[in-house]
């Protein structure tokens, strides 16, 4: 018994990812032929030569004939998934796993959401036939528990706290501004976060992230294999999933100033990986910053920093595109935009390229001297979550 | 002796000042204020309130540990369901046993009267409940003349619980004609001139009244109290002079606090003069509806033990008088506002309403039996050590708690946006995250203490969701002892 991960088994050989916009004039469809074509553009691969596709989205379309039909897949094992947010990542796991065991030889991941169809605000879940009894909150308003029982703990002003979840949304604006795939691409101050109109709590516009649609994909090989495709191919170090049990919302001990299932998810991953100092050994992290109180929380249950002091990391710009740790430098959910499915296989997109040396004039100075990259995607809402933790590297060992 | 065992009173917590009907639609300005049912309060959730009101005071005092009814009624002139009786839904939410019969008792004001006097002659203990949900067209006199309002009583005789007011005598009057009178379907009530029914009214109540005191065997002197009601306000203020010949007996029919509540406003009254009655004082309860029907009871020494918490007195005090005119409009559907941009909840299963009735409709939780960790809502495995299915169920609705942390959801669906919305962590154990309601978003804070009510939560395709929220308590509450309260609900 035991999590013993595939370090350095499977390579990820090429990947794409298409803006993330309110795409009006694109339907899930266009997305993923979008995705999927330059996927195989960038492996240079064929679609004869893929084996088995896992398509993640969380309500753009059910079973493998979302994928299939569009792309004309003949006679090919599609599988959709769903995990929440992290239903792109899930889809990556999988095949990772397939290639992994020598079920297939070449997979691919692929992950889409049409969010902007629904003539909402936010996401939404599908509603599932139940009692009433349900909850029927926001994902901001159940984020927006965290900010004050997380200033409440480690002493914190609120104003003052107020002022780093701001700094966030900040960092992460000023990274999508230099990213021509993100949604959003303008700086913003902190003044301006602070007076945005209210979402939630103490959450203003500013702190939540875009809600956009996209898709994006990755095509899988055994590591051994991987040259024959590319100069630098990208290795799996670690996946690693946790389903919470929502024990944070009956059990009193649970304060929503860290979620749990994220930090288990870390440690496995890190163990697979071999990592025993994230915040030196990793050249960037892709995170599930969904509101900024989240990305705040994420620095400490990943172990960028210890327990109540990320916020003095935040203020220093610890983790800024220039900082000790850069972190959502393609500027996140925040300003690269959530649609939702499409985010898990976003972030890898992000560090694939980092750690592959191709993110141009945005490629982070600590990948001259790091290898590894993180991606943390989660769904769900505190005390009730999903967590998925990857490592990705092109070193092995 | 057979009367009555327990009686209670709700007034929601809003209160609409009547100057602020004139402020917007011009006129000559009323003064006063009625009381104003939540958007998440109807007739069956507030005859709820008042029978757990009723029920908790009439429990207060028994040391056997349980004063149950084997009958609810439930009367009403605005119930939430036709076709459907609306009484089971307060059956499940006291939690009372399935061999309790739960039955609706029409739709027109009189039968709250009807089905005391019914019950008061029979010989089951009987839980009354009666709540109306009143308004008028806007500017109109039923709009400003109107409360929203539950009240409850508790009939029985000696065996079931200490009889706090026994019955001395009774009278029923009826007849035929048109005062008041809401077609099916048609939104609000229309009302004939009203010195038609005065003419009818007034005549109706001397009699009814002398006969009452035959019946009784007492004279018109004999009465300390006297409650005279009844929707035709000025009928009502004729008969109570003439009734009360010059004697300091009338008692406040509440109507400038709160308006009148139709339905359940006898009952109301009886509750209310019972709150500061002292033994042996002799009461009449006389009701214009339809005819005219009297009921004479005198207190017994049980009153003294007896005391309701919170009273009416002190539930109309209570009252919050800021809500705006156009909020008021808008709870009654009178506006129908732009609300979020957020899909409407859809409507709950009835097959899954039914089997989580204990749940959905009780609050009753479970508690792991070997650690004692609680589940809200109840589950088959414990979270506390994995146990599976060694659960015990475990009431909630009566336990106090504490707002652990909260937020103010601006974009979530709402019929009255924002929901405020709590973690709470309830005194001797469980953690559970729901709605506040009848509360300031503004004020409140964490360490709040709070109080579970039960509310609808929605509706959507006709289904009325009725579910429980937490309600701020005044400062001064203490934690309840959990144990206790297990111990009394058995």
């Amino acid at each position: 018994m035991g999590s013993h991960g595939i370090k350095d088994q499977v390579a990820i050989i090429g990947m794409g990812c298409t803006p993330f916009r309110e795409h009006f004039d694109k339907s899930a469809d266009d997305l993923l032929v979008d995705a999927v074509t330059e996927t195989w553009r960038d492996a240079g691969v064929t679609p004869q030569d893929i084996d088995a596709y896992w398509l993640g989205t969380a309500q753009s379309g059910m079973s493998g004939i979302t994928l299939a039909a569009p792309l004309q897949l003949d006679g090919k094992p599609v599988t959709r998934v769903e995990n929440y947010c992290s239903s792109g990542s899930e889809a990556l796991r999988q095949a990772a796993y397939a290639v992994a065991c020598g079920a297939y030889d070449m997979a691919m991941a692929v992950g889409v959401e049409k969010v902007k169809d629904s003539g909402y605000q936010g996401l939404n879940a599908f509603p599932i036939p139940n009692d009433g009894t349900a909850r029927t909150l926001t994902a901001a308003a159940m984020f927006s528990l965290v900010a004050p029982a997380y200033a409440e703990k480690y002493g914190v002003d609120p104003d003052e706290l107020r002022r780093v979840l701001a700094m966030i949304a900040v960092k992460n604006h000023a990274n999508g501004a230099r990213n021509p795939l993100a949604q959003f691409r303008r700086e913003v101050d902190v003044d301006t976060v602070c007076n945005a109109a209210a979402v939630a709590g103490q959450l203003g516009i500013y702190d939540c992230a875009g809600v956009a649609d996209g898709a994006a994909a990755a095509i899988v090989v055994r590591a051994e294999d991987a040259h024959r495709y590319t100069d630098k191919p990208v290795l799996i170090k670690a996946l690693s999933f946790v389903a919470g049990s929502g024990r944070g919302l009956v059990d009193p001990d649970y304060d929503f100033t860290h979620f749990p299932e994220c930090s288990a998810a870390a440690a496995d991953a890190y163990a697979q990986a071999g990592i025993t100092d994230p915040r030196a050994e990793l050249a960037l992290a892709e995170v599930h910053d969904c509101f900024t109180p989240t990305e705040l929380v994420l620095m400490e249950d990943l172990g960028f920093a210890e327990r109540g002091t990320a916020w003095r990391d935040v203020q220093k710009g610890t983790f800024a595109f220039d900082g000790e740790l850069p972190v959502n430098p393609d500027g996140g959910l925040k300003a690269f935009g959530h649609p939702v499915g499409a985010s898990g296989l976003r972030m890898h997109y992000e560090v694939f390229r980092q750690l592959q040396g191709r993110a141009e004039d945005r490629q982070l100075a600590t990948t001259a001297t790091r290898s590894k990259g993180l991606v943390h995607n989660l769904g769900g809402y505190p005390g009730e979550m999903v967590s998925f933790v990857s490592i990705l590297g092109t070193e092995p060992g | 002796m057979r009367g009555i065992i327990s009686a209670a009173g709700h007034v929601p917590h809003h209160r609409l000042r009547l100057e602020r009907i004139t402020e917007t639609l011009g006129g000559v300005p009323a003064r006063g204020t009625r009381a104003v049912a939540s958007h998440d309060e109807d007739a069956t959730t507030m005859a709820v309130a008042a029978a757990r009101l009723a029920l908790a005071a009439a429990r207060a005092g028994d040391e056997v540990g349980l004063v149950a009814p084997s009958v609810v009624t439930f009367a009403s002139a605005t119930p939430p369901y036709l076709d459907k009786t609306n009484a089971t839904a307060i059956h499940a939410a006291l939690r009372l046993p399935r061999d309790v019969r739960a039955v609706d008792a029409g739709g027109a004001p009189r039968s709250a009267m009807g089905a005391l006097l019914s019950a008061l002659e029979g010989d089951r203990a009987t839980l009354l409940t009666a709540a109306d949900v009143r308004t008028g067209p806007p500017g109109g006199p039923d709009e400003r003349e109107t409360g929203d309002a539950g009240a409850a009583i508790l009939v029985g005789s000696d065996g079931d619980g200490d009889v706090l007011a026994e019955v001395l005598g009774t009278s029923s009057l009826s007849e035929e004609f048109l005062d008041r009178y809401r077609p099916e379907g048609a939104a609000h009530t229309i009302r004939w001139e009203e010195r038609f029914g005065e003419t009818r009214y007034v005549p109706l109540a001397v009699e009814a009244f002398a006969t009452a005191l035959k019946d009784a065997s007492l004279a018109a002197d004999g009465v300390d109290r006297l409650i005279v009601t009844g929707l035709h306000a000025r009928a009502v203020d004729k008969a109570a002079v003439k009734l009360a010949a010059g004697r300091d007996i009338l008692v406040d029919d509440r109507t400038r606090a709160i308006g009148n509540s139709g339905t359940p406003h006898p009952l109301l009254l009886l509750a209310d003069v019972l709150e500061t009655a002292t033994p042996d004082q002799t009461i009449a309860l006389v009701v214009l509806a339809d005819g005219a029907d009297v009921l004479l009871l005198r207190t017994t020494d049980a009153i003294s033990r007896w005391q309701p918490t919170p009273t009416i007195t002190g539930q109309i005090a209570a009252g919050d008088d800021r809500l705006p005119y156009a909020r008021f409009l808008t709870w009654r559907g009178n506006i129908v506002p732009e609300l979020p941009r957020r899909p409407a909840p859809a409507r709950a299963s009835a097959p899954a309403s039914s089997r989580n009735v204990d749940w959905k409709f009780g609050l009753t939780a479970s508690r792991d039996r070997s650690t004692g960790a609680l589940h809200l809502p109840p589950a088959r495995v414990s979270w506390d050590g994995g146990a599976v299915d060694d659960m015990e169920p475990v009431p909630m609705a009566d336990v106090k708690a504490t707002i652990r942390t909260f937020t103010v959801d601006h974009l979530a669906w709402s019929p009255s946006p924002p929901t405020v919305f709590a973690v709470l962590d309830f005194d001797g154990g469980g953690r559970y995250a729901c709605a506040l309601t009848d509360c300031d978003a503004g004020r409140v804070k964490i360490g709040d203490r709070v109080e579970l009510v039960f509310r609808k939560v929605g509706e959507a395709d006709g289904v009325i969701n009725y579910f429980w929220k937490a309600r701020p308590l005044p400062l001064s509450s203490v934690p309840t002892d959990v144990d206790g309260v297990m111990h009394r609900e058995g």
